[in-house]
């Protein structure tokens, strides 16, 4: 897995057509038999600015970035030295600039890399309607060892709608750009060429985003609230003509005030539902989200995580929204926080939070992050676990109906509009078992109880975390930091340590019986997480046992976390 | 098998519970929760197939006193939370209902929203201008000179919020205002918004007797029935720019095309994963 991948960034200026020549790579690698992750990075500009696109590719699936880069690609010089603390450079590693881009930035002529021409703009107007993101495309496709047919069938289905005139200009830069390749192979010589497997597995190309659409779908979502927000607004965009497909619907709201409490409305309806928000939104949801608790209606919000707090860093990743989520709620109000470890485990994370929120009648919060939500990636198309909204609901012509009846399991079955005899008030208010309000300490007692007894004695099953490996060092994490950690642990391996992986995937409630089985054998604690005051390592020392000997790498976004880092910290503790 | 039952016809008194109000003796909200339990008995509404909707405050008490279902939400919601349920259920009757704080201050962005996107609902606002469960503050309606509260003693020195004015500049298809004086009249104006194609809204002039005492002259000053009903926003707007807030009536109905998205299920789930492969 560590020997056998394969790291490009490709930057220019807006309009140099960057995104394009990155996604086409990534997507004619998958053609050809690889897995690979794209992030995309840009400046604050709305539309246009400079731009970049961070390309690991390997034999093997992949989904996390490595320490540095094998090539740094830059269609031109604008503003390249922006990017430069997310481009990490070896002294092996080359950079690629056009011969016809004039004064180099320091951050270019300074740098450790190996640095070589190529006739990018010179290729470009050799063909007629030539481009010269193609003639990089080329280059890189060629130097990665893509072979022609898989670029050529990727152009044919991104350029279809352009007409024939574009995709034959494409191919013919395309090809120009392969041949300028090969000379620099030789000239330098790179290889980046990763063994390609056969294989007979479907490859799925998709973001945390989509991932996480589909997978509410997947769980029986059907409606949908929506409120625009970066990064989220993807899973949004991407569930209003899917919910449409299957007979569902999603409403744009005045605000995430309104999104919260429309899928609340609809949530009371009987059809599960869903909202997309990022860190301020949440803010705006959480009295909603006190309220079905309180009710006892089923929600789903997904937070895509972003630098904060406030507006702060909108297009990074960071794990900060972590307190807010577990204890942002007024009132005692047991909760569902869970986290997607990987961009193909937001499709499975969010399928098992509907079921959960649906299950438990309660709200569920899924914490996945910029870094998994707008990143792309290769991977073998998952299965599907079967986990659908299932709500105990109450007969047709039930007869004294008590809505918040004290079961054992601190489920009480639900009505829904158009069952009779259940007609009952949802209530903010605290209430008695027949949902009339009530103030009394019987009732509140009771009530509180139930609902968190409800979340405390569920079976979460094996889902709760990942455990891999064994060892008497424990590395803990959750979410996206997951990946880095497991391919640091790889790596380790590789060296004989033996080290066990702990990723969370049910934040709330805390299961301190699976937690401790988990631990059984482990002597010595890494904690990881992307936030800056360690609010990962806080939570977790306030409800399990952790070793004396615990230690915690936390570092804020906006930064991903490397394999590197990680490896150095665990040899650090000896 | 089922022997056919006979249903008799549902009267208001089938649509009220058997929980006691917590309104003050005296309180405008009780003809209100007549004349809405009166226009669900018109309308022979079954019980499991309505809602009714609402947030915080002395009037969005009154689902609980209906035997519909119902939902007591977070304060200034009722709009958003009635949206939702409608839309993804079209097949209910919805009514929403609260008070003008409730509505016009704390939601009154979801109130624009609402009557701009013509949900096919209701919403009934009993509008007594003042916070009575908070014991006595201005709302948005309250007149700017009212000293009445300890919160602005010298009044609030800003001008009072029209909501006819401001649910027609917003795009509400039905717009009316009764009185809780009159609650046969008020029945029927909410009776004739449930029957309206798209967002009707209903403002209802219903006395504060404690904090508002004043207010018992209302009945005195409301003139019934006086507002004639128009399609014309022209009109309407005329009519609104001299009102004094004290007549009755349908101010504005109109037909445009209702928020509701076609819900017919055409695709499978795998056809939508296909989608994701290369």
């Amino acid at each position: 897995m560590t020997s056998q991948t394969v790291s490009i960034a490709i930057t220019g200026a807006g309009g140099a057509g960057v995104m394009t020549a990155g996604q086409m790579l990534l997507d004619a690698a998958a053609k050809a038999g690889l897995y690979g992750l794209m992030t995309r990075s840009s400046g604050p500009q709305i539309r246009g600015g400079e731009a970049a696109a961070y390309i690991r590719l390997s034999s093997a699936p992949i989904d996390c970035p490595d320490d540095s880069f094998d090539v740094l690609f830059c269609f031109d010089w604008m503003n390249v030295d922006r990017f430069a603390a997310e481009l990490p450079m070896r002294p092996n590693s080359v950079i690629i600039g056009d011969e016809a881009a004039k004064n180099p930035p320091t951050m270019i002529t300074d740098s450790i890399a190996r640095q070589v021409l190529v006739p990018l703009s010179q290729s470009a107007n050799e063909i007629e309607g030539g481009r010269p993101n193609m003639i990089g495309l080329g280059i890189l496709g060629e130097l990665a060892g893509i072979p022609l047919d898989a670029l050529q069938a990727i152009l044919e289905k991104v350029l279809k709608r352009k007409g024939e005139a574009a995709l034959l200009a494409s191919l013919e830069g395309v090809k120009l750009g392969m041949k300028v390749a090969s000379d620099l192979e030789t000239e330098i010589g790179l290889d980046l060429h990763l063994e390609r497997k056969a294989t007979d597995k479907t490859r799925w190309s998709l973001t945390g985003n989509e991932a996480a659409g589909m997978g509410a779908l997947r769980g029986g979502v059907r409606f949908c609230a929506a409120y625009p927000i970066t990064p989220a607004t993807e899973i949004l965009e991407w569930l209003a003509p899917n919910l449409e497909k299957v007979g569902g619907t999603l409403v744009q709201a005045e605000d995430e005030l309104a999104s919260v409490n429309m899928i609340i409305g609809g949530s009371f309806g009987g059809v599960p539902s869903i909202t997309a928000t990022s860190g301020p939104g949440l803010a705006l949801m959480t009295e909603a989200l006190g309220l079905a608790v309180s009710a006892e209606i089923p929600i789903v919000v997904v937070d895509v995580m972003r630098g904060g707090p406030s507006t702060g860093i909108p297009t990074k990743s960071e794990q900060s929204d972590l307190n807010i989520a577990l204890h942002g709620l007024h009132g005692d109000a047991p909760h569902i926080v869970t986290a997607p470890n990987s961009i193909s485990d937001c499709l499975f994370t969010a399928q098992w939070t509907v079921h959960l929120a649906e299950k438990l009648q309660t709200a569920a919060i899924m914490l996945s992050d910029q870094s998994l939500g707008q990143s792309r990636n290769i991977i073998d198309k998952p299965a599907d676990l079967a986990f659908v909204a299932k709500r105990d609901l109450v007969e047709d012509g039930v007869e004294d109906y008590k809505r918040y009846a004290l079961t054992d399991s601190g489920i009480s079955p639900m009505a829904v509009p158009g069952i009779k005899g259940g007609e009952y008030v949802a209530d903010g208010l605290e209430t008695a078992e027949n949902a009339r309000p009530s103030s009394s300490a019987e009732d509140h007692y009771a009530q509180l109880d139930k609902r968190q007894r409800k979340i405390d004695q569920f079976d979460y099953g094996q889902h709760w975390a990942e455990i891999e490996g064994e060892g008497d060092l424990a590395v803990i994490t959750f979410g996206s930091v997951t990946a880095p950690v497991r391919e640091a642990i790889e790596r380790l391996k590789e060296e004989g340590q033996k080290i066990k992986l702990i990723s969370l995937r049910l934040l709330s409630p805390a299961l301190p019986g699976p937690f401790d089985v988990a631990m059984e054998g482990v002597n010595k604690a890494l904690v990881v997480e992307q936030t800056h005051s360690k609010q990962f390592y806080r939570y977790l020392r306030s409800v399990y046992d952790l070793p004396k000997n615990t230690h915690v790498l936390a570092k804020p976004g906006p930064l991903p976390f490397r394999p590197g880092e990680i490896v150095d910290q665990i040899k650090e503790l000896g | 098998m089922e022997q056919p039952v006979q249903q008799k016809p549902l009267t208001f008194k089938d649509y009220k519970s058997d929980y006691k109000p917590v309104w003050c003796p005296g309180c405008g909200d009780f003809s209100v929760l007549a004349a809405i339990t009166k226009a669900l008995a018109e309308l022979q509404i079954p019980r499991e197939n309505s809602a009714v909707i609402s947030g915080i405050g002395c009037s969005s008490r009154i689902p609980a006193y209906t035997s519909v279902y119902g939902f007591h939400g977070i304060h200034g919601r009722a709009l958003a939370s009635a949206t939702g349920l409608k839309v993804a259920r079209p097949d209910l009757t919805v009514v929403a209902t609260g008070g003008d704080g409730d509505g016009f201050s704390i939601g009154g962005n979801h109130f624009m929203h609402a009557c701009r996107r013509n949900v096919d609902m209701t919403y009934v606002v009993m509008d007594n201008e003042v916070y009575g469960m908070t014991k006595g503050q201005a709302s948005p309606t309250t007149p700017s000179d009212w000293e009445g509260s300890k919160l602005t003693p010298h009044g609030t020195g800003v001008s009072p919020f029209n909501p006819l004015s401001v649910a027609l500049s917003a795009g509400a298809s039905f717009i009316a205002r009764g009185f809780a004086g009159d609650p046969n009249g008020a029945a029927k104006l909410i009776a004739q918004a449930m029957q309206h194609k798209g967002f009707s809204f209903v403002q209802i002039l219903s006395p504060c007797v404690t904090f508002r005492p004043e207010q018992a002259e209302w009945k005195k000053i409301v003139r019934k029935g006086e507002i004639t009903e128009t399609g014309d926003l022209g009109t309407a707007a005329a009519f609104l720019a001299t009102d004094d807030g004290f007549s009755t009536g349908v101010l504005y109905e109109t037909q445009r095309p209702i928020y509701q998205p076609s819900m017919e299920e055409n695709h499978s789930l795998s056809e939508i994963e296909a989608s994701f492969e290369l």
